[in-house]
């Protein structure tokens, strides 16, 4: 439970000092010493070329890991249809089931849903398990956890997955923690450690700063929440079979002291910004509200979804909804084009993963600049009108 | 109505790289700060006093430096702040962390509802909320944007929860855990008289000892999760600046747009 400098093996040069997010480590008499605020990130471990530095670590083994076994991916439904991201889940699922050489498993929670199986199996599910009941008809944490965790107690599976939506963020992290077994969010990135055969979580912090890769050697099952738009979609294959597995409650009390009244659509989001392949986002450039015009046309000519810096969102230029960044979306779209954004680390946090971003903007030092496809140095209010033109006439 | 806010201390950007020569983490010597979304869990839970009556605590788990950031609580007009800290809660990861704010929150007392934020800047999982909500055994609801309904009396909550396409309204009963989302409200500044009072505030401290933790369940032993490591994310490059009037540049995007299949 600390992180130890060994004596005899440090040479006092250093390197350590600077790693140190947190300035813990100093220099006295010519050796390393780590001080009381250390948070035990393991930064300076990396550092040490002299192997000095050490993580003391008692971790409370856990008796029957072995027998965990199997992928299991959480199959969200909304109103009827399964959520894209579960696809690309499949997809992901499949590969680190096939390198564990074990079983891929979805997992259907709802009312009257038994009939989205056949997809699940088609996208590359082995097994579905399926809990149908209708008291599961609309999501609530409770109900849900309840059940997903006596799924999992049940059948064991070594990995879990699920998308970090609205939903997912709020289920999961309920779930570990009655599990009492890890989770990682929003993971990037997703293998088998050849060795040991644990899966390696890689997901951004920092705002996407910085990477960090995550195991979790001990506790079963390992879990992971995926972005949708993150890892790529299962290829379907119609004739692909695969075992359907209903599962009763089994006396199971699914009472929750949680009611969903209603669901209320955001009419101003004409496309969903979340799920969107092309997004034009205006920011303080824009000058004023209603300059969001020149936005929406560009978007709506492109089939895209209208996206905003917090700048426009503060000023009250464009609903919350709309905010892009840190402290709203994170969106990955295959085309974010900005318009009069600036490229705060903050918006950047938000879609700098996108996989082409184009950037307009009037001043050429702007930092949005540097993440950019393709910089346009210029007017907005000119370019972004030729823009809505010119594509408006090609299609 | 006894409200308790957790909030986390962060450094004030994110603005942290690696040097690549020598693969070291680089952070600038920035302040720290309370978490931003934990500004609007504050601010929240301040309105809810202002309407009803009663007392708001703030928690913080951390190192001792996380009391600057109760000290900014308290300026706002908070009444009470816990410092829980202790070297052997350090390393903690999500779990660690809701165990221990559980604990803490147990040791405390009745509560009516506990405010977080949606997530932390520098963890980013939004993991803590619904842990500790589940180390308690309460309902919780996170994505908060509007409160529309508190009836402390009846144990009544309804809240609007943010979905991707829109909002549920969502009922619960009290005593409940949300996490909120900017929309919720506009954070207030420290009033002249408020700052005075947060630079004489007396910080109640807790260690692990006065909390009776289980040490299996803190700090890195208590953690499930573990970093092996950490790397900068690999650069956007080969990016090019258009060149031309604003008319060339726009055909020379839409051709390359075209030809990558993006439109």
């Amino acid at each position: 439970m600390a992180i130890k400098i060994l004596k005899d093996k440090c040479t006092g040069c250093q390197l350590c000092i600077p790693a140190c997010p947190y300035g813990a480590i100093e220099l006295v008499d010519g050796k390393a010493r780590i001080l009381p605020h250390c948070t035990l990130c393991g930064a300076c471990i990396e550092v040490c070329k002299f192997g000095a530095i050490v993580m003391e670590v008692k971790k409370e083994k856990v008796a029957d890991k072995e027998s965990f076994k199997g992928v299991w991916v959480f199959a969200e439904s909304r109103r009827g249809g399964i959520m894209p991201v579960v696809y690309e889940l499949l997809g992901e699922g499949r590969k680190l089931a096939d390198e564990l050489k074990t079983d891929l498993s979805a997992v259907l929670i709802g009312s009257k849903i038994s009939s989205l199986s056949s997809g699940l199996i088609g996208y590359g599910a082995d097994k579905v398990f399926v809990v149908e009941d209708k008291e599961l008809k609309d999501f609530r944490d409770e109900p849900f956890s309840k059940v997903l965790v006596k799924l999992i107690e049940e059948e064991k599976p070594e990995i879990f997955l699920a998308g970090a939506t609205a939903i997912g963020r709020s289920l999961i992290p309920k779930v570990a923690a009655r599990l009492k077994t890890g989770l990682t969010a929003d993971c990037t990135g997703l293998a088998i450690d050849p060795e040991k055969k644990i899966l390696l979580q890689t997901r951004p912090a920092f705002g996407g700063n910085i990477m960090a890769t995550i195991i979790c050697p001990e506790k079963r099952p390992q879990m992971s929440t995926v972005r949708h738009k993150v890892m790529q979609k299962a290829k379907f294959d119609k004739a692909r079979s695969g075992k359907v597995i209903n599962k009763g409650l089994n006396g199971l009390d699914i009472s929750a002291k949680t009611k969903v009244l209603k669901m209320v659509e955001d009419l101003t989001q004409k496309v969903n910004l979340t799920e969107a392949n092309i997004i034009v986002s205006g920011g303080r450039g824009l000058g004023e509200a209603k300059n969001f015009k020149l936005i929406e046309d560009l978007a709506k000519v492109l089939g895209g979804a209208v996206g905003s810096s917090r700048s426009a969102v503060d000023a009250g230029w464009i609903p919350y909804s709309h905010q892009v960044g840190q402290t709203g979306k994170t969106v990955c779209p295959n085309l974010y084009i900005a318009c009069g954004i600036s490229g705060q680390i903050q918006h950047l946090a938000g879609m700098q993963s996108s996989k082409v971003i184009v950037a307009i903007n009037k001043d050429p030092e702007a930092p949005i600049f540097k993440v950019a496809s393709y910089g346009l140095v210029g007017d907005l209010f000119e370019i972004v009108p030729l823009l809505t033109k010119r594509f408006r006439e090609s299609a | 109505m006894n409200i308790v806010v957790c909030i986390k201390q962060v450094p004030e950007t994110n603005d942290v790289r690696i040097n690549n020569d020598t693969n070291t983490l680089i952070r600038e010597g920035v302040p720290s700060i309370i978490n931003p979304f934990d500004t609007y869990a504050l601010e929240e839970a301040l309105r809810l006093k202002e309407k009803l009556g009663g007392k708001v605590t703030v928690f913080t788990m951390g190192p001792p430096q996380a009391e600057e950031a109760l000290r900014q609580a308290i300026s706002l007009g908070i009444d009470e702040a816990i410092l829980i800290s202790d070297r052997r809660v350090a390393g903690s990861d999500t779990l660690a962390t809701s165990y221990t704010l559980a604990e803490a929150l147990k040791k405390y007392g009745e509560v009516d509802l506990i405010i977080c934020g949606k997530q932390a800047m520098d963890g980013d999982t939004a993991q803590v909320g619904p842990g500790i909500a589940e180390s308690l055994g309460l309902p919780h609801i996170t994505y908060v944007k509007k409160i529309e309904e508190i009836r402390p009396d009846d144990r009544y909550l309804k809240v609007e929860r943010m979905m991707e396409e829109g909002y549920e309204v969502i009922e619960t009963n009290l005593p409940a855990l949300i996490t909120v989302v900017k929309e919720i409200n506009e954070p207030r500044v420290p009033s002249l008289k408020g700052m005075m009072r947060a630079k004489k505030a007396e910080i109640v401290k807790w260690s692990a000892a006065d909390l009776a933790l289980d040490e299996k369940k803190i700090g890195l032993d208590g953690s499930p999760t573990w970093v092996i490591k950490i790397f900068t994310p690999e650069a956007r490059s080969g990016g090019q600046m258009l060149q031309g009037s604003p008319r060339e540049q726009v055909e020379q995007l839409a051709g390359k747009l075209k030809e990558i299949k993006l439109v």
